[in-house]
């Protein structure tokens, strides 16, 4: 059977799968998005997200935000809140190996008219400041010691060394140092893979990009203003990367951990061994918790130095320094995380474990830990597009409750990379983007004729889907201008 | 002796599947899929430096799924690009036992065509099963 004949329509954006569908579901698996877009979902998704709604302590609902496609474990844009008072697990499948990869934006006060006649100088340097692709190094040499320093200090560890600025970390979820994380967690491996790896992009969907806020894609000046986006056509830059090879490794060896212990000691039986976990309240979870931590603070650091990177490309090619030119943040959120939260559920407070593979929070006005300068408006939320389309910077709404409080990442892929790379061809990518106005370098051809703007559903489809539904609301719609592909 | 990546499984991220005549030549394809996954020419990588390593895993499939890590974590920690010269393969006390021979060199951007970089082996719908004419193992490794 079609799997739009077993939805349940709850709205027009909100689609249902009953707990009868699948042996083992705890609630049912709801899934966010227009009938175009639910249609256009892979069945994959279907089955992973009711995967999900198996595991135990699951709350409400299995959640699939509009932007759903294939994962591995959980879907990509799966969210799954377990009540860690009632047995709820943790699970490394439903945050991903790159954990706490994310999304960082900052403004200049330069124009557009400004920043294109040196768009190339100014992509280029970066693409020799920012390492990317496979194996990247950073500049920051580190001992071993030094970086288990870093990755319990996260980015106010780069402050104090100089990258960045002290005014950059309350713009950063958790100030930019989740509290708790614990370097005797984690591996020796992990420590060879990631000490090398701060200040670099990474590869895949990972990038760099120079955006441009124009005119006519200001949904709501006034919150556009609350973030620093204040005149027309202003310049903007935002990027996408995570943890590295540092947090691929902490979740491989925990993924191992968990394998060995879940049936044997904790009885749990799951669909999908991607899915292995433990209770959130067993020393393997709590192991893994302070030890995902550590990952998500390597991710906020790798993020800062980017940062530092940027800001001293663009004051070498305007010659003015980062602080006159505006260089400020807006905000730096996550989309695969698992965060101890208090909700409202069904009118109690709960203290919920809330995964996010592949979907960003998206706090309401007034909530704690929402930034002061936020605190009326909503916590802000970057979802990056493909790099031919666009991106958005949206802003979280009380009505975002439903989903614990999360939206979409991004765009979305509807193509698998292996079938990219047979319909573009890089080299011509390249021209055809320079001649709509991108400018992007990328360390691989194939790498970027995978990333082509047809291998992903329609953003402004899953952003406006966010918003019907309720979980988001659209502030800013930003164009590409220039790019740095990993 | 081959490997094949898959259009229709996995989106975001990188399916194959390898085939070898017997449990050895298996791990070696698909040692050679997981590093074709990030360089395109794989014949560009010189036999320059040698490593050698031994895993252990009570179930089979896990073992390789150890393996194709093990050559993950060298790319990150000393940039090397490996492929498998010599596997062995034994059954001791109710355990799999992995020796392998590895040879290549650090990545070189200007000789090594990059595709995009491995963050992990997945468990997702990892597969390693006994066919008629050998073995053959699907992977989806997370990009």
């Amino acid at each position: 059977m079609a799997i739009i004949e077993v939805l349940k329509k709850i709205s027009d954006t909100v689609w249902e799968i009953p707990v009868s569908y699948k042996e083992g579901m705890r609630v049912p698996a709801r899934i966010y998005g227009t009938e175009k877009l639910i249609r256009e979902m892979d069945d994959a998704v279907y089955d992973q997200i009711t995967n999900v709604a198996t595991l135990p302590g699951i709350t409400k609902y299995a959640l699939c935000m509009p932007d759903g496609h294939f994962g591995y474990g959980f879907p990509i844009g799966g969210v799954a809140a377990m009540d860690v008072e009632s047995g709820g697990v943790i699970s490394p499948g439903g945050i991903g190996f790159d954990i706490n990869c994310g999304m960082r934006l900052m403004v200049t006060n330069l124009t557009y008219k400004e920043v294109k006649p040196y768009i190339k100088k100014v992509v280029d340097k970066l693409y020799q400041r920012v390492p990317a692709g496979v194996g990247s190094r950073g500049f920051v040499k580190l001992s071993r010691n030094d970086f288990r320093q870093v990755v319990e200090q996260g980015a106010r560890w780069c402050v104090r060394n100089g990258y960045g600025w002290e005014e950059d970390l309350p713009f950063i979820e958790e100030n930019g140092c989740i509290e708790g994380a614990d370097a005797s967690k984690i591996s020796e491996k992990a420590i060879d893979r990631g000490f090398n790896q701060i200040g670099t992009l990474g590869s895949g969907n990972h990038y760099l990009e120079i955006q441009v806020a124009k005119q006519e894609n200001i949904f709501d000046p006034e919150l556009a203003r609350s973030m620093g986006i204040t005149m027309p056509d202003q310049v903007v830059v935002m990027f996408h990367c995570g943890s590295r090879g540092f947090g691929h490794q902490v979740a491989t060896d925990y993924l191992q951990t968990f394998l060995k212990v879940m049936e044997s000691k904790y009885g749990i039986k799951i669909l999908d061994r991607e899915l292995a976990c433990a209770p959130f309240n067993s020393p393997e979870g709590q192991a893994y918790f302070a030890a995902m931590k550590c990952g998500i603070n390597m991710s906020f650091a790798n993020r800062q130095v980017i940062l530092h990177r940027i800001r001293e490309v663009f004051s070498e090619v305007f010659g003015r320094t980062a602080e006159d030119l505006g260089m400020h943040m807006v905000y730096d959120v996550a989309h695969n995380t698992a965060k101890l939260e208090r909700h409202m559920i069904d009118g109690k407070e709960r203290s919920l474990l809330v995964h996010r593979k592949g979907a960003t929070r998206a706090f309401a006005p007034g909530m704690a830990d929402v930034p002061e300068r936020y605190k009326a408006i909503g916590q802000p939320i970057i979802i990056g597009g493909s790099m031919e389309t666009g991106s958005y910077l949206l802003v979280g709404v009380p009505t975002g409750a439903q989903t614990f409080f999360s939206t979409a990442h991004g765009s979305g892929r509807t193509m698998s990379r292996t079938k990219a790379r047979k319909t573009w061809q890089g080299e011509k990518l390249q021209k055809d983007m320079e001649a709509k106005g991108i400018y992007v370098r990328s360390t691989s051809w194939q790498g970027l004729a995978e990333e082509a703007g047809g291998a992903y559903k329609d953003v402004d489809e899953v952003i406006e889907a966010a918003e019907l539904a309720g979980i988001s609301k659209r502030v800013v719609r930003l164009t590409p201008i220039g790019n740095i592909k990993g | 002796m081959s490997y094949e990546f898959l259009e229709d499984i996995a989106i975001a991220d990188i399916a194959f599947r390898a085939w070898g005549k017997d449990l050895q030549e298996l791990f070696k394809v698909a040692g050679d899929a997981t590093i074709n996954t990030m360089i395109d020419n794989l014949n560009s990588i010189e036999p320059k430096q040698t490593r050698t390593f031994s895993l252990e895993n009570d179930a089979l499939d896990l073992l390789l799924f150890n393996f194709l890590q093990e050559l993950i974590y060298y790319k990150d920690s000393e940039q090397l690009l490996l492929r498998a010269q010599q596997v062995q393969i034994k059954l001791k006390n109710a355990l799999y036992q992995l020796s392998a021979v590895t040879q290549g060199e650090n990545l070189d951007p200007n000789r090594h065509h990059q595709r995009v970089d491995v963050k992990a082996v997945t468990l997702h719908r990892f597969q390693l099963e006994k066919v008629e004419n050998g073995w053959t193992a699907m992977v989806i490794l997370d990009i």
